[in-house]
């Protein structure tokens, strides 16, 4: 088997004297969604900040595996060469929109900068790829030149997954993209998500607090609870047969549909 | 030859943590074998842990003890403790599972379930279109269906279209869970047919039909899981 994609090694972090994450094991590697869940205050996020080099960690690593083949520590990594990887290899679907797209600058301008940033300067290509990528996840020609501010909720997550995508990477972390949006509007962005996941062979971590989320979209699943994986495993034996009591509780506690 | 499927003493309870750490006995000391052009029927009422035994072949449910060997090419794969990553690929290429019911995609049409089903199988995507298409039209499932999402179809509907998703592609090792249950007479003879010609190539069946026709028409052998009842913990 191949090594992984990234991988993260006793990660911890506290705040204070509560510790947000501790001593987290994780690997993903490409084509592979995986699921972390738990509920809020868990250090879902805090996890998710750690892997993407956001936050620093008290202790423990978070190693990738780069284009040339070499696997790094992110740590060792330079804040310029950090940010390079963050804008071109991977990608970052946040919860509130406003935090990853540009509110006042077009649909178009949104896609468009994440190529200029790896050095496209073409106007003609770059605004040809930016149509072609709205309208891989269903927004209409004619909306290019709107900004998002003008967007609905399902509309802007949507313009996020274009923007992260455009680059052609290889990880995307996903903060609960699907939260907020009214259930129509959330299927229809979980099966775009799904079909493009699996058709670009993309590692996928997208941290969420719906178990229904994770069971349709993720391979593995990670529980946390108070900052640490209590269980791990194939998404659906750890939803079908949970072993540890919070697990059970998580997982009978969901309505039916 | 070695079997396409192997029970190894397999014992199965649930641990209900929020009622108390009440232990649920499902099965104890299971020892069975599914060798290839086999259909083996589970047999026993309903509880004695048939569609769990199921299960636990699939990777869905975990084992307190035992081993599941799965044979995939020269190898065997002990599905108890296999990594999650190698479970997958099995249930890729090797394995098929087929319930009762139609876990439902938003917005997918019937035939593009199929068809992916077939590809994600293995299969070409002209082959899966072409095999999509013989196995909705044997299924009688009507056309004017097949670019409908499944969600709003009838429950024999919908099972047509399971059973289709699951049949498509050719993985040595079938697990059918009752996937006649819904069916009318003339749906549940095209089955039988079905798994007759997965048989004759080779596969193996591992299976829960309690329609005794259908049963007697598909099965080479039955195994009583009521022997594998455990002793009620205390």
């Amino acid at each position: 088997m191949s090594a992984p994609l990234l991988s993260a090694h006793g990660l911890s972090k506290a705040y204070g004297n509560r510790l947000a994450c501790a001593g987290i094991d994780l690997d993903v590697t490409e084509g592979e969604v995986l699921a972390i869940v738990g509920e809020s205050g868990s250090g879902k996020s805090t996890l998710l900040s750690l892997l993407a080099g956001e936050l620093a960690p008290d202790s423990g690593h978070v190693r990738y595996r780069m284009r040339d083949g070499q696997t790094q520590d992110l740590a060792d990594l330079g804040p310029a060469e950090l940010r390079r990887l963050m804008r071109t290899d991977w990608g970052f679907v946040r919860q509130d929109a406003r935090q990853g797209l540009r509110m006042a600058v077009s649909a178009g301008g949104n896609v468009g900068e994440r190529l200029m940033g790896m050095g496209e300067r073409h106007y003609g290509r770059i605004r040809g790829q930016a149509l072609d990528w709205l309208g891989r996840v269903e927004i209409e020609a004619g909306r290019v030149d709107d900004p998002p501010s003008q967007f609905s909720g399902g509309m802007r997550q949507r313009l996020q997954i274009a923007r992260n995508l455009v680059t052609g990477p290889r990880l995307v972390l996903m903060d609960e993209p699907t939260s907020g949006l009214d259930v129509s509007v959330q299927a229809r962005l979980l099966d775009l998500i799904r079909r493009l996941s699996a058709e670009l062979g993309l590692a996928v971590i997208i941290v969420t607090h719906d178990l229904a989320v994770a069971r349709l979209l993720s391979h593995r699943i990670a529980v946390m609870r108070a900052g640490r994986v209590i269980e791990t495993g194939l998404t659906d034996q750890v939803l079908d047969d949970p072993e540890h009591a919070y697990t059970q509780l998580l997982v009978s506690s969901v309505l039916a549909a | 030859m070695t079997a396409l499927l192997t029970f190894q003493d397999v014992a199965k309870s649930f641990t209900l943590h929020l009622r108390g750490g009440v232990v649920l006995p499902v099965v104890d000391g299971v020892s069975l074998s599914v060798a290839a052009g086999e259909c083996v029927v589970l047999g026993g009422p309903s509880g004695a842990g048939k569609s769990s035994l199921l299960k636990m072949a699939y990777g869905n449910y975990r084992c307190d003890a035992g081993a599941i060997l799965v044979r995939d090419g020269d190898a065997a794969v002990d599905m108890v403790r296999a990594d999650p990553r190698v479970v997958l690929s099995l249930r890729t290429r090797v394995i098929a599972y087929v319930s009762q019911f139609l876990r439902v995609i938003p917005r997918v049409s019937a035939f593009d379930v199929v068809e992916a089903a077939g590809r994600e199988g293995g299969l070409d995507a002209a082959t899966a279109r072409a095999r999509g298409k013989d196995l909705l039209a044997r299924l009688n499932l009507p056309e004017r269906l097949w670019s409908l999402p499944p969600a709003t179809f009838s429950g024999g509907e919908q099972q047509r279209v399971n059973i289709a998703r699951g049949l498509i592609a050719d993985r040595p090792l079938l697990l059918l869970d009752e996937p006649t249950a819904s069916l009318d007479a003339r749906n549940r003879a095209v089955v039988a047919e079905l798994v007759r010609e997965k048989l004759a190539a080779g596969a193996g069946v591992l299976g829960i039909f309690h329609d005794s026709e259908m049963r007697d028409a598909v099965a080479t052998r039955v195994v009583d899981v009521t022997r594998f009842a455990q002793a009620r913990a205390a």
